[in-house]
């Protein structure tokens, strides 16, 4: 067992609350569309995610009449007094027999300054390759836990699974208030423990909450009952938080990245090549390498999918043609020649595994990497995260729902970038080979805790 | 590590980019990964969006796959003809799967004259993927749809018998949809799985998606039932003593003409549409679907079925 909690000020995560930044007044001429942030509620069973998702829609009115009844009329047979917001995100019949949520609902609200992506997740052990999928996308990650019982080791796992798939910004939110008789010693010891851990996660930025989700306090409206708090509610916060695309680093240091989806041939002859870009942006005349071949060119023509374009940016579905006629096909990957990847066969990630059979050494598995689809085998697990203390564990296999370093032989050779530069290149998938089920997440790299 | 929120910059694509982007990207997935796949084309606003999507896609190559239509019998009129002329304006293929066929071959059972047979479907659209062979159906449904939509990833796998098992979705990380099924096994793809209703028509505004008639106000017969507007056509008569009403109408959605109601409105363009959706109360389904007045879960257990 080795310590890997190393070189992290503690100092600088012990204040939870700040005073946030004023907003910039809007400005003339900006674009008109309204920005986008993706965010996932997390935290243990029974904490109040589904019913706090439930309020800030409710109190951003984003609920139609009909939806409104429904749920007055579902929580009147079951029994559950006025209104049961949590059902609102329940959308299975199973979650609402038992009470509590399977798999990541999707939600969508829209304040005038926001448009809002949520992905309400699953606190059950058992359902964590579901909270996985909520958390992979999400920009911002909404920790919910209950004040009157504290943080649990679940609660502790999906903060850790979120930071490890990159989360950068953590919103918690200490509810159920109400049950401490709204006791700011009860908030703090919630949001410093948070903080010391998000600390030493690596996440970039955090800010803690106290609410009673059933009873809308600090939700969109600012409670009376903690004068002692002069933070954000949650919705402010959500409009404060930084709504990076996903995918793509904010400051564009990561270097542009094409992976190839589809080559098509164009009219007047030659090639083009179609995909999402990632990293950074990308223009006419941009120094590229095509990867695995190496093969060096210029980027010579670029087309949005409004027509031929000098520049595009991260999260761009675009088509490219290159300076020089050179064999690319689907799976490769065109890069910005600064900084581009050395494609290598032996690759060191960090996988949370959600297989019902444990990962082993020797384990063969298809994976899928931007858009190449190859194979992989397991040569050796590094060790297991303890998530209760962040410690690296001996182990060598991972079962369902851990955490672990594990080291892959691949069959072709990946482009890959660290994680923690671009999700795109830094992420792959583990497919089972007989059922096509996706068995694990892996994210090239160590994990914050575990560099 | 930062204490409290720092307030974001300025980003550079704005959302209806980023929903775009996305979506295209997914379509590029299903056509590159899967062998067959078939896009699913009711010719309502959500399916018109994604065949401009598809097109967009792929120009200036053709579209690389068919379309599908699952055809009840009783359709709206303009939105067959607008059927016809987008599919032939954008080169596609048309399958037309009809229910009068599936009821015909005894595969299903005629529920007879005035009643829906929107149901029906499931058991004709299983039986054409598994006769043309498909592996994977795109379609324009979205999460802000219906409760059980939510939940549904944006590579949906269907067993050998089409079911969705919400119990044991395959877990989805990032954006890497992996496309493999094994024979006899098909995926559903809803590349507007993030789009809401609001975003849907911003979008055919600024795309200026070309539409069916009937999402604009007009006037039409219709009768009142089960607190919605239900147009009259000889596949739902007046019942007896129903008062018929010519009213100023149009649809928000479009499905069925048998289970498919109006609203009343004066929307008569795009932009007076936006309008009324942004001060809307009611949902776009609970407003016009008595398909999903069954129950709580009526879509789920529809969709469980094979139901798009």
């Amino acid at each position: 067992m080795s310590q890997l909690v190393t070189g992290v000020e503690r100092s600088e995560a012990s204040t939870v609350e700040l005073a946030p930044e004023p907003l910039p007044a809007p400005q003339p001429g900006h674009a008109p569309e309204s920005e986008l942030l993706r965010f996932a509620a997390v935290g243990s069973v029974d904490d109040g995610k589904s019913t706090l998702i439930g309020r800030l829609l409710y109190d951003t009115k984003q609920l139609f009449e009909d939806h409104i009844e429904a749920l007055a009329s579902a929580s009147r047979r079951r029994g559950a007094g006025e209104m049961d917001l949590s059902l609102l995100t329940d959308g299975l019949r199973a979650e609402r027999e038992q009470g509590i949520t399977i798999d990541v609902a999707y939600r969508y609200a829209a304040t005038p300054r926001r448009k809002f992506i949520i992905a309400d997740c699953p606190g059950h052990l058992q359902y964590t390759r579901n909270m996985a999928t909520g958390a992979s996308n999400a920009d911002l990650a909404l920790v919910v836990v209950d004040a009157s019982v504290g943080v649990r080791d679940q609660t502790r796992r999906h903060l850790c699974i979120a930071a490890i798939l990159g989360v950068r910004h953590v919103l918690v939110a200490v509810n159920k208030m109400d049950l401490v008789g709204w006791d700011p010693s009860a908030y703090q010891v919630v949001a410093e423990d948070l903080a010391n851990l998000s600390s030493l996660l690596g996440v970039k930025s955090l800010q803690a909450v106290p609410v009673s989700a059933l009873d809308g306090d600090n939700v969109a409206e600012r409670s009376q009952n903690c004068p002692w708090y002069s933070g954000p509610t949650v919705l402010d916060a959500l409009h404060q938080a930084d709504a990076g695309v996903w995918s793509h680093e904010e400051d564009g240091s990561g270097g542009a990245r094409l992976p190839v989806q589809i080559v098509a041939r164009r009219p007047g002859g030659g090639r083009c090549y179609s995909g999402l870009l990632s990293g950074d942006r990308l223009a006419v005349g941009d120094e590229v390498v095509v990867l695995s071949s190496g093969l060096r060119s210029r980027i010579a023509e670029i087309w949005g999918l409004d027509g031929p374009k000098e520049r595009a940016v991260p999260a761009e579905s675009v088509s490219v043609t290159l300076a020089d006629d050179l064999d690319v096909s689907r799976g490769d990957l065109i890069a910005a020649r600064d900084g581009a990847p050395h494609p290598v066969r032996d690759v060191e990630a960090s996988v949370c595994w959600f297989g019902q059979d444990p990962l082993r050494t020797g384990g063969r598995y298809r994976i899928k990497h931007t858009t190449l689809l190859t194979r992989a085998e397991v040569i050796a697990v590094d060790g297991r995260l303890d998530v209760s203390d962040l410690r690296l564990v001996a182990s060598d296999q991972l079962a369902d729902n851990e955490i672990g370093i594990v080291r892959f032989l691949t069959a072709a050779p990946l482009a890959v970038d660290p994680y923690r530069r671009n999700r795109v290149t830094g992420s792959f998938i583990v497919v089972d080979e007989v059922t096509n089920v996706t068995v694990g997440a892996a994210m090239v790299g160590r994990p914050h805790v575990a560099g | 590590m930062e204490t409290g929120f720092r307030v974001a910059p300025a980003r550079r694509l704005g959302h209806l980019d980023v929903l775009e982007s996305h979506a295209v990207f997914v379509i590029r997935e299903v056509a590159a990964e899967c062998e067959r796949p078939v896009l699913l084309f009711s010719a309502g606003k959500d399916s018109a969006v994604l065949a401009h999507l598809a097109y967009k896609a792929f120009s200036p190559s053709p579209i690389p796959f068919p379309f599908m239509h699952v055809d009840t019998g009783d359709n709206f009129d303009e939105v067959i003809d607008f059927r016809d002329r987008r599919v032939s304006q954008l080169g596609a293929d048309l399958v037309i799967a009809s229910v009068q066929q599936s009821i015909d071959a005894g595969r299903v059972a005629d529920p007879g004259a005035g009643a829906s047979r929107n149901r029906l479907q499931s058991v004709t659209l299983l039986d054409a993927i598994a006769l043309h062979g498909f592996d994977a159906c795109l379609g324009g449904a979205r999460r802000d749809e219906d409760k059980a939509r939510a939940k549904e990833r944006v590579l949906s796998f269907r067993d050998t018998f089409g079911q969705w098992d919400p119990r044991r979705q395959r877990p989805e990380l990032w954006q890497l949809y992996h496309g493999k099924v094994n024979r006899g096994e098909h995926l559903r793809a809803f590349p507007l799985s993030d789009w809401t209703e609001l975003d849907i028509w911003s979008y055919i505004e600024r795309e200026s998606v070309e539409l069916p008639s009937i999402y604009f106000a007009h006037r039409r017969r219709v009768v009142e039932r089960d607190g919605m507007l239900l147009a009259v056509s000889p596949s739902l008569p007046p019942r007896r003593g129903e008062p018929v009403e010519d009213a100023l109408v149009r649809f928000r959605t479009v499905g069925d003409a048998t289970c498919t109601g109006a609203v009343r409105s004066q929307a008569r363009n795009v932009a007076e549409v936006i309008a009324e959706v942004r001060s809307t109360r009611v949902s776009e389904r609970g407003a016009t679907r008595a398909d999903d007045k069954v129950s709580e879960s009526s879509m789920e257990d529809r969709k469980r079925e094979g139901y798009f």
